[in-house]
């Protein structure tokens, strides 16, 4: 549980939208409490990775993702067509005098090994993907990587969430979009930060974004950026929906010009390490309120 | 007739509003927006919704708690994480149904899931099939299968030259639905540190499934250098840069006023815009 330094809090930084500003609020704020707690970032856009792009880690260990999936021994086999029935994935299929595996559909649910009354499937791992874990600038890091040509993230995202510190504050990097990736990176989460931009694709993807997160019983804040493109409609929405609006980064071509050279914005513009570390107390004070405690 | 997807690996460079613009610019199309999780092109072509339909997709496991004698089996066997105190969280659900085939008491039902909506709508430039996954679902693959075929039945019914599809964010699951058979990807990409490792591994992706790409540089003059290092790296890679497009705010503009860039009035975006449409109906050919 979450105590006043911030120890063992994580939050989740996702956004519904893509390029809505994720990496850059998250490496942000992660390098804003250096020093102050122990901090670790988790980068679980596990289809495409940046985090690692602005924070250099060093990376001293290298994990390969895998999930079970079956080996039929066909010596012990007798074509019964149980491990068929029973996949739902289509994974498996029984032919005459024949077994075959489409390991690519296997979700790796270990129903047809578990199932087969001859016992002749076993399990074997695919590796489907890799995680990275190191340091950087004396903070944690771990990143996963899901290899080109497969569809599941969301084992790999389990695999980096494995790595998160119960001694620290947490900083997750989500994934875009509300489906079942973006679920497996923010559930278990103290608090998410939705950033959006205000404009209407900002404002749709967000208020998808607040059903996921409200869906999973995580309270939420958001945070506007490239404020003054577009309109006023997402401060309306999160108005009207009761949402706090915790911090604000304006449109700045020098903001943009930083990070598209994979610098963070609190190392290239200093000033912005007060403001991350105000949101971060914003943070701490409703989730420990919410948690029945006093504010600070 | 001749399918292009627009993909780019990383979120927000510009996917939509250029699917929006070639909306606009392309005769004989049906389009598709094949981001499901969050769908924004009906917010620029302004549809009339024509058709309706609801998204039946796998199943969740659900306990009878008047059955269940609380031995735990199906707890300990269970992969994905998804029974805890003899309930099934269903989000974690993977509808695997193993907990239903070993379950001694028969407590496990298998429920049907409705995980979304898929829509078909009238536009002023014509045909859009669309869809909206349910909070929280999975199977966006095989919601965005379903966009794909919907558009193809509607492109071969009326014999239009193309489908058109924005594609959603990432390499995974989605992705690789929008992209497995289509004849030609638009990579749009960005000058950032970000947006150029996010080409490579959706390239990869693209090779992967024998797909051809070409490559659109969108907001091409916030950082010059690293247009420069897009084009060599393009070139490198046998890859043609069809489009430099400029940063301009008409783009966030048009999204607020509803209507597709090109229909926006700025000369130097327009045209850029045109031209790519003019090489990408070429490479169709």
């Amino acid at each position: 549980m979450w105590s006043q330094d911030g120890e063992g809090m994580i939050i989740s930084v996702a956004s519904g939208k893509g390029g809505t500003g994720k990496t850059l609020v998250a490496t942000s704020l992660a390098l804003s409490l250096k020093g102050r707690v122990k901090v670790q970032l988790l980068d679980c856009d596990v289809e495409e990775p940046n985090a690692h792009l602005f924070l250099r880690p060093v990376i001293t260990q290298i994990e390969p993702v895998c999930i079970s999936v079956p080996t039929v021994d066909m010596k012990t086999c007798n074509y019964c067509g149980k491990c068929a029935e029973v996949c739902v994935y289509h994974a498996i299929a029984v032919v005459p005098k024949h077994v075959l595996t489409f390991l690519e559909l296997c979700h790796g649910c270990g129903a047809c090994s578990y199932l087969c009354p001859e016992k002749a499937i076993a399990e074997e791992g695919r590796e489907i993907g890799i995680v990275e874990s190191g340091h950087s600038d004396g903070m944690n890091f771990a990143h996963g990587k899901l290899n080109v040509g497969e569809a599941m993230a969301p084992p790999v995202i389990r695999k980096v969430k494995e790595f998160a510190n119960n001694d620290g504050a947490v900083i997750i990097d989500v994934p875009p979009g509300t489906s079942c990736p973006v679920v497996e990176s923010v559930k278990d989460s103290d608090f998410c930060v939705l950033v959006t931009e205000p404009t209407p694709f900002g404002l749709n993807d967000l208020v998808l974004a607040v059903e996921t997160v409200r869906q999973l019983k995580i309270p939420c804040g958001v945070l506007v950026n490239r404020a003054g493109v577009g309109d006023g409609k997402v401060e309306e929405y999160c108005q009207k929906e009761g949402i706090p609006i915790l911090l604000t980064i304006p449109l700045d071509t020098e903001i943009a010009r930083l990070y598209s050279r994979g610098i963070t914005l609190v190392a290239g513009i200093p000033t912005w390490k007060d403001d991350f570390t105000r949101l971060f107390e914003k943070i701490g004070d409703i989730v420990h309120e919410r948690a029945g405690g006093p504010k600070r | 007739m001749k399918e292009l997807v627009v993909l780019s690996g990383k979120g927000g460079t510009g996917k939509t509003s250029i699917v929006a613009s070639f909306a606009a610019l392309a005769q004989s199309k049906v389009l598709a927006d094949c981001d499901v999780d969050a769908a924004d092109l009906q917010l620029v072509l302004q549809p009339n919704m024509r058709v309706n339909h609801e998204f039946w997709s796998g199943q969740v496991a659900v306990i009878d708690e008047e059955k269940c004698t609380q031995c735990g089996l199906c707890q300990d066997l269970c992969r994905f994480g998804a029974i805890n105190d003899f309930r099934v969280d269903p989000v974690s659900c993977e509808g695997c149904g193993f907990c239903f085939h070993i379950c001694p008491d028969e407590a496990i039902i298998m429920k049907e899931n409705m995980s979304g909506h898929w829509f078909v709508s009238d536009t002023k430039y014509g045909s859009l099939v669309h869809a909206r996954l349910g909070i929280a679902q999975e199977n966006s693959g095989k919601l965005v299968a379903l966009v794909r075929q919907q558009a193809r039945g509607i492109a071969e019914g009326d014999r239009l030259d193309y489908i058109i599809s924005d594609g959603p964010p990432g390499i995974g699951c989605p992705v690789i639905s929008s992209l497995s058979g289509a004849d030609l990807a638009l990579l749009v990409t960005e000058p950032t540190q970000s947006g150029i490792h996010d080409l490579e591994r959706v390239l990869d992706v693209c090779r992967h499934f024998g797909i051809p790409a070409l490559v659109c540089i969108n907001k091409y003059d916030i950082n010059e250098d690293n247009s420069r290092e897009i084009e060599d790296y393009c070139l490198g890679q046998g890859l043609a840069v069809v489009a430099k497009i400029p940063f301009d705010n008409v783009f966030t503009e048009a999204i607020v006023n509803g209507v597709p860039v090109v229909e926006h009035g700025q000369d130097r975006v327009t045209k850029e815009i045109e031209s790519l449409w003019h090489r990408i109906s070429q490479a169709l050919r």
